[in-house]
């Protein structure tokens, strides 16, 4: 089992030696097994593995959604018990609610507490613009294509400034154009705020094209294989995909994948 | 010819497909009755019908009016139990095991069989009728709230604990309006169990509304009286119904069902 190449000093997350057990009728069953992972500030790490292999498990333990059965889990240093401070979550299915505006929409973390400034909608109009929804802010959701949706979805993430952003399969349910263009985005978005970013994903290409680290997941029960820095340069664009280095990468992946036999080459 | 009476009846589409069936059905009525004269103590004509409505229209309008009063009392407690039920089912397990589990259990007997009980109970007065009718009509709201109110995305609940919202905004901000659409379904069947059980608590016991009107005729065999009664409820059934309706349409311009009613009279016009 691969322990200690992933472990760092001054990590923002830490799982050490993480498990997660459901119950079942038929006694025990283990989501996630041995769990070692750091995650430093301001990277962005996705997780790669075939569907089943508790890689959405890892993201609702890392939120605070879920309890785990053993090891340690630490958010900013602070062992965790029930969802950190400065945290962002995406789900694939953009969860917007019908009722609401997308401005509306955006502020709602916010509104679930509190309020919202003045200035928070300003941000709010912001951010939405720079996601190409400016003029859509008081259209509903109904009113508008999956990839704006999923734009609003990580607007909503955004607007409270978090440290730490989770998306899991955000863009899974999207059409492949749409698909780059939100990747792109999200590069964008990324270079600029350096969030802490813990990714979950099933594509290879999307999990080497925006990720510094590529964890490689296998299931049944779920394990951390491999991780492999991607060492391209930023900011990237769509057309790094074209270079043999980003080649190479996907590669490696996907030949490491086949070998364990959860791919076919 | 059609486009005339198009233009008599107004845009709405719906409306006028309501109006128009109606007009036939009353028109093929009166038809049959001066074809084949059946005896008026079985089917009297539409319009003598209406000239017995015209005899004592007063008469008629106050107890209509009893029995309505009865029923939006009844109706409007149902709700407003019914919802706090619902709130308090989905977020207590002891209630959910006991409230919810009896009512279910409940909802599966006939529950006019009940109405000589609240006589006993409660006397002749207004009281066991808006009983009844609030017995009634809870059912239908306390049920569709519940699965309304269950009816929230995982994610969207996940959402909010990482937000740290408190459990109250959560049901005022996600849960309630997730469950206005399963609230107004059930307050559509409610508003007309209501009437039933208004009318029910008139027929048992009492002196006054329409349930009352129908028993006196019947004990005078006079049919056509009865019907007049009969066409008066028909009448109020259907625009409690549609009043629910339209409050539906004012409060859910999101809903999925209000969008595809868009969408339909987009395309007729």
């Amino acid at each position: 089992m691969l322990a200690e190449p992933l472990r760092t000093a001054e990590a923002y997350v830490s799982l050490n030696r993480v498990s997660k057990t459901y119950a079942s009728s038929r006694g025990p069953v283990a989501a996630l097994v041995d769990i070692n992972l750091d995650i430093r500030p301001h990277e962005f790490v996705s997780v790669v593995g075939p569907s089943g292999c508790g890689k959405s498990t890892l993201l609702k333990l890392v939120a605070g959604l879920e309890a785990i059965s053993s090891g340690t889990l630490q958010v900013g240093g602070q062992p965790l018990q029930g969802p950190p401070d400065g945290l962002g979550v995406v789900f694939q299915r953009d969860v917007l609610l019908d009722w609401r505006t997308i401005l509306d929409n955006t502020l709602l973390s916010i509104e679930l507490v509190r309020k919202p400034r003045a200035d928070e909608r300003d941000r709010a109009k912001a951010l939405l613009s720079r996601f190409g929804l400016g003029g859509f802010e008081h259209r509903y959701p109904w009113e508008l294509s999956g990839g704006m949706r999923q734009r609003a979805s990580i607007c909503r993430a955004l607007i409270a400034d978090p440290n730490l952003l989770l998306m899991d399969e955000p863009f899974g349910a999207l059409d492949a154009m749409t698909r780059d263009d939100l990747n792109v985005e999200l590069a964008q978005i990324w270079q600029d705020t350096r969030k802490t970013l813990l990714f979950i994903t099933h594509s290879i290409v999307e999990a080497v094209f925006l990720s510094d680290r590529v964890i490689m997941m296998s299931k049944a029960p779920g394990m951390i294989v491999d991780a492999i820095t991607i060492d391209l340069p930023r900011p990237r664009r769509l057309a790094v995909r074209d270079s043999t280095e980003f080649s190479g990468y996907v590669h490696r992946i996907r030949h490491h994948f086949a070998e364990l036999g959860i791919v076919k080459e | 010819m059609s486009g005339l009476l198009k233009r008599l009846l107004g845009g709405d589409s719906e409306t006028r497909d309501i109006i128009l069936v109606l007009a036939a059905v009353l028109l093929l009525w009166e038809g049959g009755v001066r074809l084949f004269h059946p005896s008026p103590l079985i089917l009297p004509a539409p319009s003598a019908i209406v000239a017995a409505f015209m005899e004592t229209p007063l008469l008629f309008l106050r107890h209509l009016g009893f029995t309505l009063v009865m029923t939006l009392i009844g109706f409007g407690l149902s709700v407003v139990l019914g919802v706090a039920l619902a709130v308090g089912i989905v977020y207590s397990r002891l209630l959910e095991r006991t409230v919810y589990t009896l009512l279910v259990a409940l909802n599966s007997i006939p529950k006019v069989a009940l109405a000589p009980l609240f006589v006993i109970w409660m006397g002749t007065g207004p009281e066991p009728k808006i009983a009844i009718a609030l017995m009634l009509g809870i059912f239908p709201i306390v049920i569709d709230t519940v699965l309304g109110l269950r009816s929230v995305d995982p994610d969207m609940l996940h959402l909010a604990r990482v937000s740290k919202a408190s459990s109250w905004a959560v049901l005022i901000k996600i849960r309630f309006p997730c469950a206005l659409p399963s609230l107004f379904a059930g307050m559509k069947v409610a508003v007309s169990f209501a009437l039933v059980g208004a009318l029910v608590g008139e027929f048992v016991a009492g002196s006054y509304g329409i349930g009352f009107q129908i028993l006196v005729a019947q004990g005078q065999f006079d049919t056509v009286r009865v019907f007049v009664s009969l066409l008066l409820l028909g009448i109020v059934g259907t625009i409690l119904f549609f009043l629910v309706d339209y409050a539906e349409r004012l409060a859910l311009p999101w809903h999925v069902s209000q969008r595809a009613r868009r969408e339909r009279s987009a395309g007729h016009a």
